[in-house]
């Protein structure tokens, strides 16, 4: 059999012929005969080899044994340079704003909380004392499939007491799982199922593919009458559902999963329909109705109420996504913003791992501190920790979402998309889709728009005091929601970079611009003041795409969509605006004319 | 491959060899992907030919699914004879979603098998065989099974990997596992056998039907659960005899049964009346094996082999773990001394038989 080395060829070609049929035979009848550490042991198999410990050595680097003295720990995984490293929620829970990490490096590490997810049982803590941690590479989990080889990398039964963690090697056995919350919590939708072992301990630990690369993270497994150990059939949450989510986790949110505001049943023809909707919900306002039959949901092919629930459970609250049903053999296209599971309130109870009556908390209230390890005393925090953690309601650790929105004022500083000097007021020209021409003016504190059906105009301080919202000054132009209000927030951003921009700006989190073809998650800024609240999708490079725009405490938006960037002078700004209210288009503006002028 | 001297044949050589090593590889790469390069394509198409069962159960311990294998083009479903299937109403899903209700044929009880039929044609199924080859010790394999009902509606069935550890007669665990079966099973190394797996299909990598997942069986001793699989073989014939109404075919290679009691080895106890009824000989039959090894009233049994008894149940489940051959070495106590007796081997059954 060495004779598929070219060295051993013999002389005689009668004996190759022999070998040549040889060896796919024996490896076809009877593959147990290659054990290893025996010389005849075929190349491909002693390379396979070699390539897995090659992947397991590497994986096991990024591999975090989280430790919490008496209560218990788990596993983590290390998902960049600077320590970011993703665990379950239900391994934190316990272990609080500081823990103990350990790499198989053999030192132990300082960790902080940076972000929650309770219902989906995620979270994002990070490493303290290196600047390079080694870190796992996130792969796509919609490609896994069926019989891919997979491993579970952690610390089981806390076994890793010297810092190195178990490694299990096993097959996907099943994808697109859906596995039942427990209440509203810890439900694990759209995951995969694996015979790699996972046991209490694995929690929050990596499950590998073949190359290394992330495809989930382990935290559940089937127990039922056999006691709390491996049986095969263990569940990891999807990076897809990961990557949803690390936007908002990493920038320290009390994270939440969304709703429709409707729910679907299979019909007797077996279609997946509208079997119930809330009339208060943005699917309703946006035309959804009962008996529709929903098509797709978030760019994804809906064909079970499972698949459903699977899309569904995957997405953040907040998430501005298309819908597409089919009425009366007709499809349509919907936007929708999802609502909350919770409210903020629940979270924060969920949060602390036990509930409060419902009296104790009124939705705004800042949390009564309690005896939570989420939400300790800052100064019972080692002080390594203290300066990496900042209370807020809503938030796990506000600290994270400050250097988050910094990151993001550096992208948009570079960019150069506008003059910082405030005294220029900008004017754009051009022509409507729909026909006939218009003129608009921004300038810091006002705006103007001239249109074919007349001329509006939005000022801050009629808005401040509340009184052109009666007048209905506010939504001007009529009819668009609030796009001269939406446009001067935009011109704000671009002109002052997010800094000492007027109202409380926070990093809210990525979203998926679905207008671009590509799966690239933009960043998105909150602005709220007094009178509105902005929504900006900042895009890698960034521009600012997409505003979506919310009028007071309303929840119908008005959405501005911006294309074709060009230079014009030093600044970069769109060509095209569409604009949406409640869905419905409004106008789309074509710029033929734009200048930043002095006053 | 440096090349020296020059034959007038050398280049021709060369060309061979090089054909040679072309061939080697490209055949390696061939025979390695039959050897189960590619899981997926085989999991995914065993999956099509195994169906999800819903039924009765549901109480405590007691599912209501489990799994089946469609063994006709016609709707046949090979699964475990359990009560999720005693129901008057049994779901069947396919893996492509598609449902049927499903009805009983009929049952196989000395195999635990039973037969259910659902209507369509065409669909995609495993030809169960009677003189399928028995797999080697060691051959890898894939279980796919409606394991704890994760797969809802059109999901596909879970599907594990694995190696078989043995092949043994199911009776031979000791532990005393409560099965009707007693033929032949594959022991696995990883655990297929869990709520819903019954009924599921074990395949090679090669994709090849070679066995069905029994029934949970969980050891009243140890508490330990056995994952095994009825082979094809065995599969085959309980079809065949539910499909021919016969019901009282036996075992394939069944091995014979040691159901010898103590009295066929001519020995009497004392009456069980206790929980912990002392093993005392109550009297010998003559000309029997307890005679011949000079066994005697009142002498008390302590041991059968190296094994402790301290009760008549104890000796009684003792001598069930020996089989047809096995030495019957037995230890007492008579007048205060332990004496080592030996009774020979257990007989056959047809032998023990034509003795009654």
């Amino acid at each position: 059999m060495q004779a598929i080395h070219n060295r051993t060829v013999t002389k005689e070609t009668g004996r190759r012929v022999i070998i040549v049929i040889l060896i796919p035979l024996l490896a076809t009848a009877c593959p147990v005969v290659f054990s290893a550490g025996n010389n005849d042991t075929l190349p491909e198999v002693l390379s396979t080899q070699q390539e897995r410990i090659r992947v397991i050595e590497i994986a096991a680097k990024t591999s975090v044994s989280v430790f919490a003295g008496s209560s218990g720990g788990g596993s983590g995984v290390l998902i960049s340079p600077d320590g970011y490293a993703l665990t379950n929620f239900h391994v934190v829970q316990p272990a609080g704003i500081a823990m103990r990490c350990g790499l198989n490096d053999g030192k132990l590490y300082e960790a902080v909380l940076v972000g929650l997810d309770p219902t989906g049982d995620l979270a994002v803590i990070k490493l303290i004392g290196k600047d390079a941690f080694p870190y796992a590479p996130i792969g796509d989990s919609d490609i896994v499939s069926v019989g891919d080889a997979c491993y579970t990398i952690g610390n089981p039964f806390l076994l890793a007491t010297n810092l190195q963690p178990s490694v299990s090697a096993g097959i996907v056995s099943g994808v697109h799982r859906y596995q039942f919350p427990a209440g509203t919590l810890l439900e694990y939708a759209d995951c995969l199922q694996v015979d790699a072992a996972i046991n209490p301990g694995n929690s929050g630990g990596g499950l590998f593919n073949a190359r290394g690369e992330l495809i989930g993270i382990n935290g559940r497994a089937s127990f039922e009458k056999r006691g709390r150990i491996n049986v095969g059939a263990g569940y990891a949450i999807s990076s897809n559902q990961v990557q949803n989510f690390l936007g908002i986790l990493k920038s320290g949110h009390l994270a939440d999963h969304a709703t429709l505001g409707a729910t679907v049943a299979t019909s007797a023809d077996g279609r997946v329909v509208v079997s119930d909707i809330l009339e208060s919900s943005d699917t309703w306002r946006k035309g959804l109705r009962i008996d529709d039959e929903i098509i797709e949901l978030a760019g994804r092919s809906v064909r079970s109420v499972n698949a459903f629930k699977n899309i569904l459970g995957t997405l953040p609250a907040g998430w501005r996504i298309p819908v597409v049903f089919r009425r009366a053999g007709r499809p349509s296209e919907i936007f929708v913003e999802l609502a909350g599971v919770h409210t903020p309130a629940m979270l924060n109870e969920l949060m602390a791992g036990r509930r409060a009556p419902p009296s104790e908390n009124k939705p705004g209230d800042s949390p009564k501190p309690k005896p939570n390890p989420l939400a300790p005393n800052p100064k019972d925090l080692p002080e390594l920790i203290r300066k990496l953690y900042e209370p807020r309601f809503g938030y796990a650790n506000f600290h994270f979402n400050r250097i988050e929105l910094q990151r993001v004022r550096d992208v948009l500083q570079r960019r150069k998309s506008a003059s910082e000097k405030q005294e220029t007021s900008w004017r754009y020209q051009g022509q409507l889709a729909a026909g006939g021409s218009f003129e608009i003016e921004l300038d810091d504190q006002s705006a103007t728009i001239s249109l074919p059906t007349g001329i509006s105009r939005w000022e801050q301080a009629a808005a401040d005091a509340g009184l052109s919202a009666e007048a209905g000054f506010d939504s001007s132009p009529p009819g668009s929601g609030g796009m001269l209000a939406a446009l001067t927030m935009w011109r704000r951003l671009l002109i002052k970079g997010a800094q000492n921009i007027d109202g409380r700006i926070t990093y809210w989190g990525q979203q998926p611009l679905y207008s671009t073809s590509t799966n690239q998650l933009a960043d998105v800024l909150e602005l709220t003041t007094s009178s509105c609240r902005s929504r900006f999708f900042i895009d890698e490079f960034g521009n600012v795409s997409h505003v979506t725009f919310f009028l007071g405490s309303s929840s119908t938006s008005c959405d501005l969509h911006f294309t074709g960037l060009s230079k014009r002078g030093p600044y970069w700004q769109p060509t095209h605006l569409t604009v949406d209210y409640d869905g419905d288009r409004f106008a789309t503006f074509h710029f033929e004319k734009g200048e930043q002028k002095g006053r | 491959m440096t090349l020296r001297t020059q034959h007038p044949t050398a280049m021709s050589s060369r060309i061979l060899q090089v054909g040679t090593v072309l061939a080697t590889t490209i055949l390696v790469l061939v025979s390695f992907r039959a050897m189960g390069g590619d899981v997926t394509a085989v999991s995914v198409d065993a999956a099509s030919r195994v169906v999800k069962l819903y039924g009765a159960g549901g109480i405590r311990g007691l599912e209501s699914y489990q799994t089946g294998i469609l063994v006709s083009p016609s709707g046949h479903i090979l699964t475990a004879l359990s009560t999720a299937i005693d129901s008057e109403v049994i779901d069947c899903v396919l893996d492509d979603g598609r449902r049927y209700t499903a009805s009983l044929v009929g049952a196989d009880l000395r195999r635990e098998l039973a037969v259910l039929k659902i209507d369509d044609t065409n669909l995609p199924f495993f030809k169960l065989s009677a003189d399928s080859p028995r797999q080697a010790v060691g051959t890898r394999v894939l279980a796919l099974s409606n394991l704890f009902g994760v797969a809802v509606g059109d999901e596909r069935v879970s599907i594990q990997q694995g190696v078989i550890a043995a092949h043994v007669p199911l009776r031979a665990r000791r532990g005393s596992h409560e099965a009707a079966y007693r033929g032949d099973v594959y022991i696995l190394d990883c655990t297929t056998n869990n709520p819903g797996s019954p009924g599921g299909c074990l395949v090679t990598w090669q994709g090849n039907c070679i066995g069905m997942l029994g029934k949970e069986l969980r050891s009243a001793e140890n508490a330990t659960w056995l994952s095994y699989a009825i082979p094809t073989n065995e599969l085959a014939l309980g079809l065949e005899a539910i499909l021919s109404g016969r019901n009282n075919e036996s075992l394939a290679g069944e091995r014979e049964a040691s159901e010898f009691d103590i009295q066929s080895l001519g020995l009497e106890l004392v009456p069980d009346l206790l929980n912990l009824t002392p093993p005392f000989v109550e009297a010998i039959v003559p000309n029997t094996q307890a005679a011949k090894a000079d066994l005697q009233a009142d002498d008390l049994i302590v041991a059968v082999g190296n094994c402790t008894v301290t009760s008549q149940r104890g000796l009684r489940q003792e001598l069930s773990y020996l089989i047809p051959g096995d030495p019957i070495q037995l230890n007492i106590i008579r007048n205060g001394r332990i004496i080592l007796v030996d009774l020979g081997v257990v007989p056959s059954l047809t032998e023990h038989r034509g003795k009654r």
